[in-house]
């Protein structure tokens, strides 16, 4: 298997050692962290990307910002994408989906739930 | 013209090569048949020496029966050995999960004292609580309390989900705050009540060298979230230890630093 880089978009460096403990896990993976939206943003345009987490609030450009810009590049449009975020309401998922995520995890995260949805999404890509 | 020779002689090599293949295969198939018949002549010999007397045939057929027996012995053997197999294939699954979960949470805890250690800054430490907190428990409502060198009282430090003024005071005697400092015990309650901030869901006493110096209040859940695991407990014992010890490390450094630049302000004025 190709050796697969996947973003972290996440303020909290809480989350995104947590998140790196969960995805090391998974063998040959890359993991590329960015500490808010235009970070995100700027990492995801410059470097290819097997699949993108991203949390939604954050400083600078929130996560649903960055969802959106992302789909709005075309060389951008098949990177999967999920959503961790505390936000745990209907809408707020159903609104995530609809700008192009394809999975939404809320807060506190199972690490076990999101390797499962981060093998499947890389599974389903190649 | 020669190329038709050419491909005559090409031809013919391989015609001898298949010839060549078929006479291996012939001669394979002649060896097995030999075989087989020797063995079926054994047999027919075995069986025609066991029917040439009542008794032989009894011999012959005993030691038959007796080597179905074992057979069905080994048969039952190998059937009881593959269902304590599968059992305890299943013992390890299961294990493996335990394991699994036991990994998750560790890293959970490692993580978060691992970034409550990670500064000396105050309002740093008091972001990192907040961060644990709402992602890590899943908290909504809640507030840090830190408590004041100067008054000997707990002030309102950080707080989310609701305005800092909302949140009660610590001070109140008979208090569930005040009763879980004053005892230094996590409390936690009935998670799925509606947010009370009288009630709170959890009290986490901050006490270093048995002296509080604040304590967290959670007073509501994250919507998604529904009831407390294992591995919260052991967050609350890691922010009850670990969140007071960076508490206090941070404000022994300002003060520190605090002195430090009062003394060199000192010999920079004695210096002139």
């Amino acid at each position: 298997m190709d050796r697969k880089r996947i973003l972290i978009v996440e303020d909290s460096p809480t989350m995104r050692q947590l998140l790196v403990f969960a995805l090391r896990r998974l063998r040959n993976v890359d993991i590329v962290e960015a500490q808010d939206g235009m970070d995100g943003l700027r990492k995801i345009s410059s470097d290819h990307f097997d699949l993108a987490l991203i949390d939604i609030n954050m400083p600078v450009m929130d996560g649903l910002k960055l969802i959106s810009l992302i789909r709005g590049e075309e060389s951008l449009q098949s990177v999967p994408i999920v959503v961790i975020t505390t936000e745990g309401a209907k809408e707020d998922r159903e609104r995530a989906l609809s700008l192009g995520a394809n999975e939404y995890l809320t807060k506190p995260i199972q690490a076990n739930n999101v390797l499962s949805i981060v093998k499947g999404l890389l599974k389903r890509a190649e | 013209m020669s190329s038709d020779r050419s491909d005559l002689l090409k031809q013919g090599e391989e015609f001898l090569q298949a010839f060549s293949r078929g006479a291996e295969f012939t001669k394979e198939l002649l060896v097995e048949n030999a075989r087989l018949r020797e063995r079926l002549a054994a047999l027919e010999q075995e069986q025609a020496d066991a029917s040439r007397t009542p008794e032989e045939w009894e011999r012959y057929r005993s030691g038959l029966q007796s080597r179905l027996d074992d057979l069905e012995q080994e048969c039952a053997s190998v059937r009881l050995r593959l269902q304590q197999v599968e059992e305890e294939n299943q013992q390890f699954a299961s294990r493996y999960l335990e394991v699994e979960e036991e990994n998750n949470n560790l890293a959970s805890l490692y993580v978060a004292s691992y970034q409550l250690h990670s500064t000396l800054d105050l309002d740093e430490v008091l972001k990192i609580i907040v961060e644990i907190v709402i992602n890590l428990v899943g908290a909504d409502i809640f507030a840090v309390y830190l408590l004041d060198g100067n008054t000997g009282q707990l002030d309102i430090a950080a707080s989310e989900g609701a305005d800092p003024s909302a949140f009660p005071s610590c001070s109140k005697p008979g208090s569930p705050l005040s009763t879980a400092l004053e005892r230094g015990e996590v409390t936690c309650g009935d998670s799925s009540r509606e947010p009370n901030f009288e009630e709170p869901i959890v009290c986490i006493p901050l006490i270093v060298h048995d002296r509080p110096i604040g304590l967290i209040g959670i007073f509501s859940l994250l919507q998604q979230k529904d009831g407390f695991s294992k591995l919260d407990h052991e967050l609350f014992s890691v922010m009850g230890g670990h969140a007071s010890t960076a508490l206090f490390a941070a404000r022994l450094y300002s003060q520190s630093e605090r002195r430090l630049n009062t003394i060199q302000g000192f010999i920079d004025l004695l210096a002139k």
